[in-house]
C-alpha cells in the first residue's frame, strides 16, 4: 500500500485523454478505493447503542472471562453503510446485466421473494418452537415439496440439504442406504464425462469408487459403453440431464432401464432442471434421485456464493431412506414435522439419519415458493421454453464465428457450448472472457465441460430480452473476431474493471488469508495514513 | 408473466433465426412419450404479485413470531437484535444478486468482504485462519471431524464426542460416519452443574483422531478447554471446539486461546436471524496455519493486480471438488456468502466494544433470569457456569410444560426431551436462553406463568 500522499506529492489536472494519471486518494471519480475495516475502524468505536457493562455485574462464567483483546474493529453506522456500499460497487451482479454462466443459471431475482422471506412469521421463528406455533412455516415446506414432487413426477422429497452438492450427497446416501437394506454391498459409481465435476467428489465422499464413462462424439453418454460396464458391483450411475454440453440425454429412459435391470440406481444431477421444468418429468425417465438447486431453477438469489438449497426428489424405492427431518401431511390436512421422536409413527424408521441440524433452508423455501406461485404451472413451462429458445438463438447467432462442437447434434437446451478452435496462437478463452468484462459483461463459464478444448458455456436464461441478447451477441462477436485476428491487447484485458488481472499464482503460493496488522488506535488518524492504494 | 421479457413477436423472430417452426422443435431430443403436452395437472396457474403476497402473508400469519411473545429459545439458534443497516446492505443488488467470485476483477466487493469476514472469525476464535464459511454449524462440525481424519491419514479411526454436544450435531456426525467408517465414541450428557471433563478425557486414547467438545455446551455449561487440550494432545489427538453462540466469545476466552486445534460453529447469531433453521452460517477456523491445505470450503486470499494494486481472489482451490473431483478434501462446493456478509456487517457495527457490551448484557440478563427462576417453587437451576443459556430442572415433563406455556403466549425455551427424545432422564430439563431482546418484563412473565403451570 503506497499512499501517494505520503511524499507530499500534489496532483495536477490530468491531461486530456490521459487515463493513467494518479489521483491523491487513489480514487477515480465515482470508482472509489476502499480500505479494509481493519484500516478504518478501531476497537473503541461501535455502531450500535448498548448499555455499558457494570463493574459489579454478576459473573457466572466459571473463571473463563476473556482478558485478551480480540482485535475487532468497529465502525459507526454511517462509516459502515458507506464502506459496504462502496464495496458493493466493485461487484458485477445480475441486477447490473446479463450473467451468461452456463450450468450456474443466473436469472433475475424477483424482489417479491425478498419481501416475503422477511415476513415475521417466516424470518423470526425458531426451529424448535412448539410445532403448533409454526403451522404456516410447515405449510410452506409442504407446499413447496408438493410442487417439486409434482413437477418431477417423483414419489417424495428430502428438503433438508443445504446446497446442490449437499443434495447430491443426500441422494447417494439414500441409494447406499437402500442397497445396504437389501444386503447388497456394491462398490462402484459410474459418472459420465458429460456430468458435473461435483458428482465424482460426492460419490467418493460417500465411500464409492468412481469410474468415468466416456461421451460420444456428439456430446452425450455413450450408451453402449455404459451398458457394457453395468454389473453387480455398480451401485449407481450419476448423470447430469440436460448435460454439461447443453444437450438432453436422449437415451435417459434406456439408460435407467439398463441400470435398474442390473440392480443399480439412477442419480440425476438436477442442476439444469430449469431447461425442462414443466416440459418433462424426470420420474417418467426412470430417475431414482435428483437434487434441485432452488437458486438455479427457482430464482433464489446467489448472494455472491450462497446460501443455496438442494432438496432431493426420490423414487418410491428410495423414499423410505430419506433423512430426517421432513414434513408429512396428515389425513386432516395438518402438516406434521417428522423428526427422530415421531419417525416411527409416520412409518419412517428406515431414515439414514440427519444431514443438518435443523429443517433446511427455510429462507430459500419461502423465496422459491413465491417464485413458483408467481409463475404457476403454465409460467414454469414458459420459463423452460424461453430459456431454451434464448440459448439456441445464441448458438445459431455465433456458430459462424465461434466453433460449436456439438452444433450439429441438434438443438441445445438452456445453454450453448463453444470451443476456442480458430483463435490466434497465444490467445485463449480466458483472454476473450476478460475482454468481455471491458464490454460490461460477466464472462461465461470457461474450460468446462472438460470434453471441449477452451470451452465456453453460455446460458442466457429466460429473463433476458431479445434486445439484450442482440447486444451481448454483438459484444461477443467483436471480442471473438479480435481473438481470431490475433489482437494481442486482449492479453492484458480487462482495462476498465475495478482491478486489472489479479495474480492468482502469488495468492496460492504465499497465502495471505487474514489481515495481520495491529489495529490503529484512532479512526480518523489511521485513515489519513492509509490514503488510497 | 412479469418476469419474462420475450414477446410473441420476439419468439417468432428468434424461432426463424434458429430455423425451427415451433418451440417443440427445440425439444426434439426429449422422447415423445415423456413430453408433457400442456401445463402439468394438479397445480395452479400463474398469479399476480398481489395474489402471491396475500397467500404468503396468510401462511406467515399462522406462525407465532418470536418478536410477538416473551421468547426464551436457543439451543443452537439465537434471537439477537440485528441493526437495520445490515439488512439494507445485504439487499443491495450488487451483493444479493452476484455470483460466486470466480472472476475476481469484477467481484472485489464480495472478495474483500470475505477477507474481512475470515479475519473477524479467526480473531474471534483465537485461530490463525478461517475459511469463507460453511453451510451451518452442524455440517462444519462434521467437516472438522473429516479433516481431523485426513490429518491423521486415516490411521486413527475413533472420534470422541462430548455427551453435551448438540444432539442434532451428534446425529449429523453419526450419519456421515456410517459412510466413512469412523468409529464414533458417543455419550449422553450428565445432569450435573459442571461438565464431566474427566469422563470425556478418559475416553481419549491412541486411536483417537479428535475429541469434539461444545463450548458453551448444550446445557449451557462452560468447560475449561485447556484441560481437554492438554489431555488430547498428550495422546496425539486433535481438539475440535464447537461454538453455537458467537456472542459468548465477547465474554469468555476463545477456544483457540485454550488450545483447540479446529474451531467450528454457528454464526447465525451475528446478523443472520432465526429463519426457522436456515439458511445459517457455518464458521470454520484452524489454530495452526500449516493445516490450511487440509481445510474444507472456500478461502479468499490477498494478492495484487497487474498494476500492483491490492486485490483479493479465491485461492487454494485445488483442494476443492470441482477441480479435484474424487480426490477433493470435502463435499463443500459453495459457502454461505450472503450470510457471511450479514455477519461481517453486523460484526463491523459491533466492533470489539459493541461485542463485549452485547455479551455483558446477555450475561447480565441470564444471571438475573436464573435467580428469578430459581425462586419459582419446583424449579432448580442446574448450571454452575453459563453464558446466556442454562438448564432448569422442573420436576415434570418439560415438553408438556413448554406446550402449556405456549398457551399462555410464552415461548419458554427448549425442552431437553425434544432434543433427546430417547433419554428419559433428561425429560424434566428445560433449556432457557436470554439475549438482549428479552426484557425484564418478559422474565417476570415467564416466572409467573411457570409458577402457575407447575403448581
Amino acid at each position: 500500500m503506497n499512499a501517494p500522499n505520503k511524499s507530499g506529492w500534489k496532483p495536477s489536472a490530468p491531461l486530456a485523454g490521459d487515463t493513467e494519471s494518479p489521483t491523491f486518494t487513489g480514487n477515480r471519480a465515482l470508482m472509489l478505493e476502499e480500505p479494509l475495516i481493519f484500516e478504518i475502524g478501531h476497537t473503541e468505536t461501535t455502531g450500535v447503542d448498548l448499555p455499558e457493562p457494570q463493574a459489579d455485574a454478576p459473573n457466572r462464567l466459571g473463571g473463563l472471562e476473556r482478558k485478551a483483546e480480540i482485535g475487532l474493529p468497529g465502525l459507526s453506522e454511517p462509516e459502515c453503510v458507506r464502506h459496504y456500499t462502496r464495496l458493493s460497487r466493485q461487484n458485477y451482479a445480475i441486477d447490473l446485466g446479463l450473467f451468461p454462466l452456463g450450468s450456474c443459471t443466473m436469472k433475475h431475482n424477483p424482489r417479491l421473494n425478498e419481501k416475503v422471506a422477511r415476513m415475521p412469521g417466516f424470518a423470526d421463528v425458531h426451529p424448535l418452537q412448539p410445532v403448533d406455533t409454526v403451522r404456516g412455516a410447515l405449510e410452506v415446506v409442504s407446499e413447496l415439496a408438493n410442487w417439486l414432487i409434482t413437477l418431477t413426477g417423483m414419489h417424495s422429497v428430502a428438503m433438508s440439504p443445504k446446497a446442490g452438492a449437499h443434495g447430491e450427497l443426500c441422494g447417494i446416501l439414500c441409494i447406499r442406504a437402500a442397497l445396504e437394506a437389501r444386503g447388497d454391498a456394491r462398490k462402484v459409481v459410474l459418472v459420465p464425462e458429460s456430468a458435473h465435476g461435483t458428482n465424482p467428489a460426492t460419490a467418493a465422499f460417500a465411500g464409492y469408487e468412481v469410474e468415468d464413462i466416456p461421451a460420444t462424439a456428439e456430446g452425450r453418454v455413450d450408451l453402449e459403453k455404459l451398458k457394457a460396464r453395468l454389473g453387480p458391483d455398480v451401485a449407481a450411475v450419476m448423470i447430469t440431464n440436460p448435460n454439461t454440453c447443453g444437450l438432453f440425454e436422449r437415451d435417459m429412459k434406456e439408460i435407467s432401464d439398463a441400470v435398474h435391470a442390473a440392480g443399480g440406481f439412477v442419480y440425476c444431477d438436477g442442476a439444469n432442471f430449469n431447461a425442462i421444468v414443466g416440459k418433462v418429468r424426470p420420474g417418467d425417465l426412470g430417475v431414482d434421485a435428483m437434487h434441485i438447486n432452488l437458486h438455479k431453477t427457482f430464482s433464489t438469489p446467489h448472494g455472491g456464493g450462497g446460501p443455496g438449497s438442494g432438496p432431493v426428489v426420490l423414487s418410491q424405492a428410495l423414499s423410505p431412506y430419506a433423512p430426517l427431518p421432513f414434513t408429512a401431511r396428515g389425513e386432516d390436512g395438518t402438516v406434521h414435522l417428522v423428526e427422530e421422536e415421531n419417525a416411527r409413527e409416520f412409518g419412517h424408521s428406515d431414515a439414514f439419519g440427519r444431514m443438518t441440524a435443523f429443517h433446511g433452508q427455510m429462507g430459500m423455501f419461502t423465496r422459491a415458493l413465491t417464485y413458483i406461485l408467481s409463475h404457476g404451472a403454465d409460467g414454469l413451462a414458459q420459463v423452460a421454453e424461453d430459456a431454451v429458445l434464448n440459448a439456441n438463438y445464441i448458438l445459431r447467432s455465433l456458430e459462424d464465428l465461434l466453433h460449436a462442437p456439438f452444433g450439429e447434434s441438434g438443438p441445445c437446451m438452456h445453454e450453448a457450448l463453444f470451443g476456442d478452435q480458430g483463435f490466434a496462437e497465444g490467445l485463449s478463452t480466458l483472454d476473450l472472457a476478460k475482454a468481455l468484462i471491458d464490454e460490461g459483461y460477466h464472462p461465461m463459464t470457461m474450460y468446462f465441460p472438460l470434453v471441449v478444448h477452451g470451452a465456453m458455456l453460455i446460458e442466457p436464461t429466460e429473463t433476458e430480452s431479445k434486445a439484450g441478447l442482440d447486444q451481448f451477441i454483438g459484444a461477443l462477436r467483436s471480442v471473438a473476431e479480435r481473438a481470431k485476428a490475433g489482437d494481442e491487447s486482449l492479453k492484458a484485458a480487462p482495462y476498465f474493471a475495478p482491478r486489472r488481472r489479479l495474480d492468482e499464482t502469488q495468492a496460492a503460493r504465499k497465502p495471505i488469508l487474514a489481515w495481520e496488522g495491529e489495529l490503529a488506535p484512532g479512526g480518523a488518524a489511521a485513515r489519513s495514513e492509509i490514503g488510497g492504494q | 408473466m412479469r418476469y419474462l421479457p420475450l414477446t410473441d413477436a420476439d419468439r417468432g423472430e428468434m424461432l426463424a433465426k434458429v430455423g425451427a417452426s415451433s418451440i417443440d422443435d427445440l425439444f426434439v431430443d426429449v422422447p415423445e412419450h415423456a413430453r408433457l403436452k400442456g401445463p402439468i395437472e394438479g397445480l395452479p396457474m400463474h398469479a399476480s404479485e398481489m395474489a402471491v403476497e396475500r397467500h404468503m402473508r396468510a401462511l406467515s400469519g399462522k406462525n407465532l413470531a418470536a418478536g410477538d411473545a416473551p421468547f426464551f429459545l436457543g439451543a443452537g439458534a439465537y434471537r439477537h437484535h440485528v441493526p437495520a443497516s445490515v439488512d439494507h446492505i445485504i439487499q443491495r443488488g450488487e451483493f444479493l444478486t452476484a455470483y460466486t467470485p470466480y472472476q475476481p476483477e469484477i467481484a472485489q466487493g464480495t472478495l474483500q468482504m470475505l477477507f474481512e469476514f475470515q479475519t473477524q472469525v479467526a480473531r474471534l476464535y483465537g485461530c490463525a485462519v478461517a475459511n469463507a464459511s460453511m453451510y451451518d454449524g452442524s455440517t462444519a462440525c462434521w467437516e472438522a471431524i473429516a479433516m481431523a481424519g485426513r490429518i491423521a491419514r486415516g490411521k486413527r479411526k475413533k472420534v470422541v464426542l462430548s455427551g453435551a454436544l448438540h444432539p442434532h450435531y451428534a446425529e449429523v456426525v453419526r450419519t456421515m460416519a456410517k459412510f466413512t467408517e469412523d468409529e464414533i465414541a458417543d455419550a449422553q450428557p450428565s445432569l450435573q452443574g459442571s461438565p464431566d471433563l474427566d469422563g470425556l478425557v478418559s475416553r481419549i486414547d491412541e486411536d483417537t483422531s479428535c475429541v469434539v467438545v461444545q463450548y458453551p455446551d448444550i446445557l449451557g455449561r462452560l468447560s475449561d478447554l485447556e484441560k481437554i487440550s492438554e489431555a488430547a494432545h498428550a495422546k496425539g489427538a486433535l481438539v475440535i471446539a464447537v461454538n453455537l453462540e458467537p456472542v459468548a466469545l465477547g465474554a469468555v476466552k476463545s477456544p483457540g486461546e485454550m488450545g483447540a486445534d479446529i474451531v467450528v460453529g454457528e454464526g447465525q447469531s451475528i446478523g443472520v436471524g432465526l429463519q426457522f433453521g436456515g439458511p445459517y452460517l457455518g464458521l470454520f477456523a484452524v489454530r495452526d496455519p500449516k493445516h490450511v491445505r487440509m481445510m474444507p470450503g472456500r478461502l479468499c486470499g490477498e494478492t495484487q493486480d497487474a498494476e500492483g494494486k491490492r486485490g483479493f481472489v479465491l485461492t487454494l482451490s485445488t483442494r476443492e471438488q470441482h477441480i479435484r473431483r474424487e480426490k477433493a478434501t470435502s463435499n463443500i462446493c459453495t459457502n454461505s456468502g450472503l450470510c457471511a456478509l450479514a455477519f461481517n456487517v453486523h460484526m463491523s457495527l459491533l466492533g470489539e466494544k459493541g461485542l463485549r457490551q452485547l455479551a455483558a448484557e446477555n450475561h447480565r440478563l441470564a444471571c438475573l433470569a436464573a435467580d428469578k427462576l430459581a425462586a419459582v417453587p419446583g424449579v432448580t437451576v442446574l448450571n454452575d457456569s453459563f453464558f446466556n443459556e442454562f438448564t432448569l430442572m422442573i420436576g415434570q415433563d418439560a415438553r408438556k410444560v413448554v406446550r402449556r406455556l405456549a398457551d399462555h403466549g410464552i415461548l419458554a425455551g427448549v425442552s431437553l426431551g425434544r432434543l433427546f427424545p430417547a433419554n428419559d432422564a433428561l425429560s424434566e430439563g428445560l433449556l432457557v436462553t436470554l439475549t438482549e431482546t428479552t426484557s425484564e418484563e418478559d422474565i417476570d412473565a415467564l416466572c409467573a406463568a411457570l409458577k402457575e403451570v407447575l403448581a
